[in-house]
């Protein structure tokens, strides 16, 4: 089946989202749809899987105009989206959230589990997706998850599949696996929309790359015409840097030091085992390990958001071991959350308002018990130029801010007051290349100010051209130590102990 | 950077057309949708069309039609803002709390005892005083429920439902007792409070039977003041971020336990100036049951309000309007006050299904656009 978008024009009032876009999707190809973050993929992608109706353009399937009113047409049409967020009931089956809205019954509409069972085993087998259909979904791992949502499309008969930035939640085995999945299904003739903002990924997987940006399509090509160069310039407008320019590695005095820290879970499983590292100033550290490792429990931990089960944590020649949240922000920890939505900011608060968050009580701020609104708005509003924050207001709420801009937010809360220490996990998770660039540019200004600087990012290219010191997390251990600042570190090395093998 | 950017960024947004729906218009059209079925409540329980009529007018005129029908939308409305106040403070730091109605006796008995007992102060002293014990006694009986969630995580809508039936008892038992009792009476009802410790009445230079009284002030001040605390103060700000989103107020250092702890406290404290208010005010003594219920309408005008001081001055006037002109609805057309009642629940139950709403009057809100938020 092919799918052909003509001239599509999508307005939210006055604001274009799409506009003009013509598109293809052949059966038997991948297409990679690449674009920052708020260049108008999703409205794209909603308008061809039914949500949306474009103000102008239309879709054709092979080659006959269509007309989708919601979603169930498009799904008739054998249009299906896996999106970014999976719908999923933790505690039903993998069969039962297939089938569910369109349950094989039998009489007195009773719910057949094993003709559903057995389809889904079908597909399962067909693509390859090895997923057991009577398993819990809530046991799964996130990979076999989306699987799951792949499924669910392929259930209900789709030819064309749109995945929303599908491997934003996936470790890089895992990433491996899925694409290994897209092949199969390609091979099998779907036609395949995959929309990322990753340029090798995108490379790696597609068969024709379309950029775009602004609402337009500002690029399209085959995957051998292109380098992420070239692809970066098509999506941000402007020529992009990938090379990270530092200063010389200088490091100073030891700032923060940890010395056979052990730190338990929720469940009291032991989540950090007597761990040891330093963190001099004028140095990035970076964390590397697959994620669950041990490494959110490190920064709890350092933060004061979780028990010391045993060790000491000294800042600055200071035991903060016990030290709470806010003593150890005072102490000058920056500190730029793993979760920026759900822990870094408060989306329905103003960027003002979150621009203080955890200096409010500040002497800047307040004076006696009240905070000083107007000065902390202007406070805000020379911040949010400083760090580049788009906001049309230091009033509007920081949750209508794309990802980028909240996360630029954070990162000027915690860089811009006075400190010795910055500790960030995934500083740049899900972000687009123009943010990512500038967070990156950022956190290399405190080091050479003399800031220290703990790392953890799960992107080893990230951890690769940042940091001076690369420490490999294993099962909550540093098992491997890498000094950047000497010469090229073997990526394969960091691999392998990032599996294990070292240890 | 140039100063005109600077300047764009600190231009403060003028309301757009959603908050405007969102509240003014869904509560202006839950009032009307609720008032409409009151009529036809009436009308499935036999009552003719005129009698709905008259009972209608009677509503409009007991609480508005005269000096007095003022006097007593007024004094209805003091309490319920009062204790409304406190419930929206709550609502705004992330807690549910039941149990005004039970601060509220609290506060009241206790502003009965401060009134008795310290009897020969100047009203000077003993007036603020008596208010001041039993914004106390409201603060301490809710921060029960405060430090119960604080310390052992028991969900304050369970822990202030039950604090709220042991405050009936202990009210009972408490009436009971000879230093409370009022002297000569076998019935439960606590002495009465000498004039030096009751709020004046602001119109009986007009006629004696008007009963406004100088709560009305202690109410705008309350409003006043707890827009201050939640918009403009340090803790008002833990109480937001607390409420909006615990993690991220973990994150900033502040402490979740102190700030449920105090923000029930105030929550009781002004759940406590309202049950003082009624008794220094209204009443003169205490008797079983005084609150009235105010504690749970109290919940109903912090909703509607929409959690914000004005919005629950607004919303308790109402709500005082429908108490003080049902009354007359009753006399005038013979119509239970239950159903005011009724339509009080209904006008909720519409604010709480805004949906509902727009979809009985869509021409009053603007189209959504498909789709609504741009990506």
């Amino acid at each position: 089946m092919d799918i052909e978008l003509r001239g599509i024009t999508k307005r939210f009032g006055e604001v274009v989202a799409n506009e003009g876009v013509n598109l293809r999707v052949r059966a038997g190809e991948v297409l990679g749809l690449l674009g920052e973050n708020g260049a108008g993929k999703s409205t794209l992608m909603n308008v061809l899987c039914g949500l949306y109706r474009p103000n102008e353009g239309e879709i054709l399937i092979d080659g006959k105009p269509v007309a989708f009113a919601s979603p169930a047409d498009a799904i008739r049409a054998g249009i299906g989206m896996v999106h970014q967020h999976f719908m999923l009931v933790p505690v039903f089956t993998v069969a039962e959230n297939v089938v569910l809205g369109v349950e094989p019954v039998g009489r007195l509409d009773r719910l057949d589990r094993a003709k559903a069972s057995a389809e889904v085993a079908a597909i399962s087998r067909k693509y390859g997706l090895e997923v057991d259909p009577d398993t819990l979904v809530e046991t799964l791992p996130v990979g076999v998850q989306q699987r799951v949502e792949i499924i669910k499309v392929l259930f209900r008969a789709a030819d064309v599949l749109i995945l929303d930035e599908p491997t934003a939640v996936l470790t890089p085995q895992e990433v491996e696996d899925f694409f290994a999945v897209i092949r199969a299904l390609r091979d099998a003739g779907k036609a395949l929309v995959f929309i990322t903002h990753k340029l090798n990924e995108i490379l790696d997987i597609s068969d024709r790359i379309a950029v775009i940006r602004g609402g337009r399509i500002t690029g399209e090509g085959r995957p051998a015409d292109l380098t992420p160069k070239t692809l970066a310039e098509m999506m941000v407008g402007r020529p992009v840097s990938f090379d990270v320019t530092k200063t010389p590695f200088s490091p100073g005095r030891a700032l923060l030091e940890v010395r056979d820290l052990t730190v338990l879970r929720d469940d009291d499983a032991v989540a950090v085992d007597h761990l040891n590292l330093t963190v001099h100033s004028g140095e990035i550290v970076g964390i590397a390990g697959v994620q669950g490792n041990g490494q959110s429990a490190l920064i709890e931990a350092l933060t004061g958001l979780r028990r010391v089960a045993g060790g000491t944590v000294t800042f600055d020649g200071a035991d903060i071991t016990h030290a709470s949240v806010r003593a150890r922000h005072r102490a000058g920890i920056a500190h730029i959350p793993e979760d920026r939505q759900k822990s870094g900011l408060i989306p329905k608060f103003t960027v003002a308002e979150n621009m203080v968050l955890d200096t409010y009580y500040d002497d800047r701020f307040s004076r006696g018990p009240s905070v000083m609104w107007d000065h902390v708005a202007e406070k805000a509003a020379e911040a949010v130029m400083d760090f580049d924050v788009r906001t049309p207001s230091v009033y509007s709420a920081a949750g209508h801010l794309s990802g980028g801009n909240q996360q630029k937010l954070v990162v000027a809360r915690e860089l811009s007051r006075d400190t010795l220490l910055a500790i960030a996990g995934q500083p740049t998770r899900g972000l687009d290349v123009g943010s990512i660039e500038y967070i990156h540019k950022r956190l290399i200004e405190a080091r050479d100010t003399g800031d220290g600087v703990l790392m953890i990012s799960s992107e080893l290219d990230e951890i690769l051209s940042l940091a001076d010191r690369i420490l490999v997390m294993f099962k909550g251990r540093v098992v491997a130590e890498f000094d950047a600042a000497a010469g090229p570190v073997d990526k394969g090395a960091i691999g392998l102990a990032m599996a294990g093998a070292a240890a | 950077m140039s100063g005109r950017d600077m300047k764009a960024l600190l231009e403060r947004p003028v309301w757009g057309r959603s908050e405007v729906e969102d509240l003014v218009i869904v509560p202006l059209f839950a009032v009307i949708v609720a008032l409409v079925l009151g009529a036809l409540t009436m009308l499935a329980t036999n009552v003719d069309i005129a009698t709905i009529g008259h009972s209608y007018i009677a509503l409009a005129r007991g609480s508005l039609g005269s000096l007095n029908a003022l006097s007593e939308t007024l004094t209805a409305a003091i309490p319920l803002v009062l204790a409304g106040l406190g419930l929206a403070l709550g609502f705004r730091a992330g807690l549910f709390n039941i149990g005004a109605e039970g601060q509220l006796l609290m506060g009241g008995m206790a502003a009965v005892i401060a009134g008795f007992a310290l009897s020969g102060l100047p009203a000077a002293i003993h007036l603020p005083l008596a208010l001041l014990v039993g914004a106390l006694a409201g603060a301490l009986y809710a921060s029960i429920a405060g430090w119960l969630r604080a310390a052992t995580g028991a969900h304050e809508v369970i822990s202030t439902i039950m604090l709220n039936l042991i405050s009936y008892r202990l009210l009972d038992y408490m009436l009971r007792m000879p230093a409370i009792q009022k002297e000569g009476r076998a019935d439960p009802i606590s002495r009465s409070v000498p004039e030096a410790a009751e709020l004046p009445r602001l119109l009986s230079f007009i006629d004696p039977n008007l009963r406004l009284h100088a709560g009305v002030f202690l109410m705008l001040a309350m409003v006043a003041l707890v827009w201050w605390v939640l918009f403009r103060s340090r803790i008002g700000f833990e109480f937001r971020a607390s409420g909006e989103s615990a993690d991220a107020a973990r994150y900033a250092g502040i402490r979740a336990g102190l700030v449920i702890v105090l923000a029930m406290g105030t929550a009781g404290a002004l759940a406590g100036l309202a049950g003082a208010n009624q008794v220094l005010g209204v009443l003169g003594r205490a008797t079983p049951g005084f609150s009235a219920g105010i504690g749970f309408d109290a919940i109903a005008v912090a909703l509607l309000g929409r959690s914000h001081p004005v919005g629950v001055l607004f919303a308790g006037l109402l709500f005082g309007a429908l108490e003080a002109g049902g009354r007359q609805m009753q006399v005038d057309a013979g119509v239970s006050i239950d159903l005011i009642g009724i339509i009080q629940a209904l006008i909720i139950v519409f604010v709480a299904a805004p949906l509902l709403v727009r979809a009985i009057f869509p021409w009053g809100f603007r189209r959504p656009s498909s789709g609504g938020r741009r990506p």
